[in-house]
């Protein structure tokens, strides 16, 4: 049973329409992940449901209440913010147990919880710590505890590794997903990184200018992608423009080489001007058989023009 | 030694001197009341005048009143613009600034018109609504330091992300202010209400023309009609100002992510 539940939700300002007609169900225990660049409405969607925006239609239900106009502070909802929004005046034990102290929990109950949560992001010894003492990871596994501390039923969290440096980046989205198996909570993450969406999602959201491009587990949205954009958004492509031949077999012809696509074309007839995207990592260079493949006649050696190391790979281009 | 470096020695020299030259002379004719020696006899006779301890108690009292008042209507008012009403922080900064503009002499001729003991509030009509309407002055005198001093405090915090922080927490308006914005502000608020401190403890105009027994009337009054204490009232005044500013530093130094206001 979906225990969130986002309906035809709508957000507009005086020009911009920041979210259009977004439908999302989500069940519980569930790592859902809003993908999209900058301006495609996913962190404004990810605050509407904190309750911090108003949309102009829809509605927003856990667990089957209507929380759409409920204000943030009666809607049990965790927040975890890419600036951390630590409390600077309080340490660290105090800033994790400062909703149990609004909730006016008994102090004995508090510690007790502080400890706990301290435990599970694994600095049980900072507790008397500013935030300032403690490096930007540290901080950011604080505002996670914090914001699991008054068991929301729902955890939301916006970039929460945008503002840190690459390995920390890894790790913490690593112990993020592993927090989030062990306590089983729901969890909607944005972010406009897709290599975190692919790696610690359930599902993922794909989402630009405010509309829902795709919704799918991180194998379908990389493999399938159903729109362009998310075809281009996610992970890297070559895209070869040719003609249909024979859309039955999904054949079609780019530079005199005809290429077979894995499934039939639909809606295609023979003659149209089709675009193949061909990721990457699925073509393999061989010398032997360079009158074989599209891609292999493109990599003679001797027509190679540029390659940038990335790393654990190398990215070669070459001219027509 | 470089030019410059001269050139930058030579400034500060004459800065010390333009500054502590008229005050020491001030403190060494304080000293002369009897012929022929240095003595404290000014000072004597000045904190002997129970008008010099009733004058600075009531300016005191009224002081601290300035300031609970002058904070409650401040930072709740610019917390709210800078998180909801960006757009009239303009307007609110030209009207924090309007007592600096407006002469003190024509607000207290305004207050005398509207609230004298003729009109529907009259205020004036009795000592205590009138040191009320002396407090709500002084917080209208003093509004351009504290407002100022609060905004800068805000600027230097994440107003917007903590407050959302706060309420996802469960934590409603007023324990987002006294629990997490007035803590990051206090060494503003703190400078604000020093400085309103050091206004209200010297203030003349107002206290004199609404006829309170305040510092300043008494300051004046003494300046009129005698030579030497005169002099060590002013240094005794410098005294109470420097324990504020020194005050400040005490509180602004070695607290975390805090920042001091406009001084």
């Amino acid at each position: 049973m979906n225990f969130l539940e986002i309906e035809n939700l709508q957000k507009r300002f005086a020009l911009t329409t920041a979210v259009a007609h977004v439908q999302l169900e989500v069940t519980r225990g569930e790592f859902v992940s809003l993908l999209g660049p900058s301006g495609c409405g996913k962190t404004t969607t990810l605050r509407i449901i904190a309750g911090f925006e108003s949309p102009s239609s829809g509605a927003i239900r856990l667990d089957g209440v209507d929380i759409t106009h409920r204000p943030p502070h009666q809607r049990n909802v965790g927040m975890v913010f890419q600036s951390y929004a630590l409390f600077p005046n309080m340490t660290v034990a105090e800033n994790v147990g400062f909703g149990l102290k609004v909730a006016k929990k008994p102090a004995a109950d508090i510690k007790q919880r502080v400890e706990e949560m301290l435990n599970l992001i694994k600095l049980p010894a900072l507790g008397n710590r500013y935030p300032y003492q403690l490096s930007g990871g540290q901080q950011q596994r604080v505002a996670l505890a914090r914001a699991l501390a008054i068991r929301p039923q729902v955890l939301l969290l916006d970039e929460p590794l945008s503002a840190l440096d690459a390995k920390i980046r890894v790790s913490l989205r690593l112990e993020i997903r592993s927090i989030q198996r062990e306590l089983g909570i729901t969890t909607i993450y944005v972010t406009h990184d897709q290599e975190e969406a692919l790696s610690l999602s359930d599902r993922i959201v794909v989402m630009s200018e405010g509309r829902v491009e795709q919704i799918g587990s991180p194998f379908e949205i990389y493999n399938f992608p159903r729109t362009s954009f998310v075809a281009s958004f996610v992970g890297t492509l070559n895209v070869l423009r040719g003609r249909v031949a024979d859309p039955a077999r999904g054949a079609i012809v780019i530079d005199d080489q005809e290429i077979v696509a894995s499934r039939g074309l639909e809606h295609a007839r023979v003659g149209d001007a089709y675009s193949v995207a061909i990721r990457p990592e699925i073509v393999s260079l061989s010398w032997a058989r360079l009158s074989g493949s599209v891609c292999a006649s493109r990599t003679t050696p001797s027509r190679w023009t540029r390659s940038i190391t990335r790393g654990s790979y190398c990215r070669s281009g070459g001219r027509r | 030694m470089k030019p410059r470096r001269l050139g930058a020695w030579l400034v500060i020299v004459f800065g010390v001197l333009y500054f502590f030259v008229p005050l020491l002379g001030t403190f060494e004719f304080s000293l002369r009341l009897l012929r022929g020696v240095y003595s404290v006899a000014a000072y004597r006779i000045v904190l002997a005048d129970p008008r010099f301890a009733a004058t600075v108690t009531y300016s005191t009292v009224l002081a601290l009143a300035t300031i609970v008042m002058g904070v409650a209507l401040v930072v709740p008012t610019a917390y709210w613009i800078q998180l909801r009403l960006p757009r009239m922080r303009p307007v609110v900064e030209f009207i924090t600034l309007l007592p600096l503009v407006i002469p003190a002499i024509v607000l207290v001729f305004g207050y005398l018109r509207i609230y004298n003991s003729s009109s529907a509030l009259p205020l004036t009509g009795s000592a205590r609504t009138t040191d009320l309407l002396l407090m709500f002055s002084y917080v209208t005198l003093a509004l351009p330091y504290m407002y100022r001093a609060v905004d800068n405090g805000l600027r230097a915090i994440d107003v917007r992300t903590l407050t959302e922080a706060a309420q996802s927490l469960g934590a409603g308006w007023s324990t987002i202010l006294l629990r997490v914005i007035l803590p990051n502000v206090r060494v503003a608020v703190l400078s604000g209400a020093f400085l309103t401190f050091a206004i209200v403890i010297g203030e003349f105009t107002m206290a004199s023309l609404l006829d309170r027994p305040a510092f300043g009337p008494y300051l004046q009054l003494i300046g009129a009609n005698r030579a030497y204490e005169p002099a060590a009232l002013s240094i005794i005044s410098f005294a109470i100002t420097w324990a504020c500013m020194g005050l400040i530093q005490i509180f602004t130094r070695g607290v975390p992510g805090q920042v001091a206001g406009a001084h």
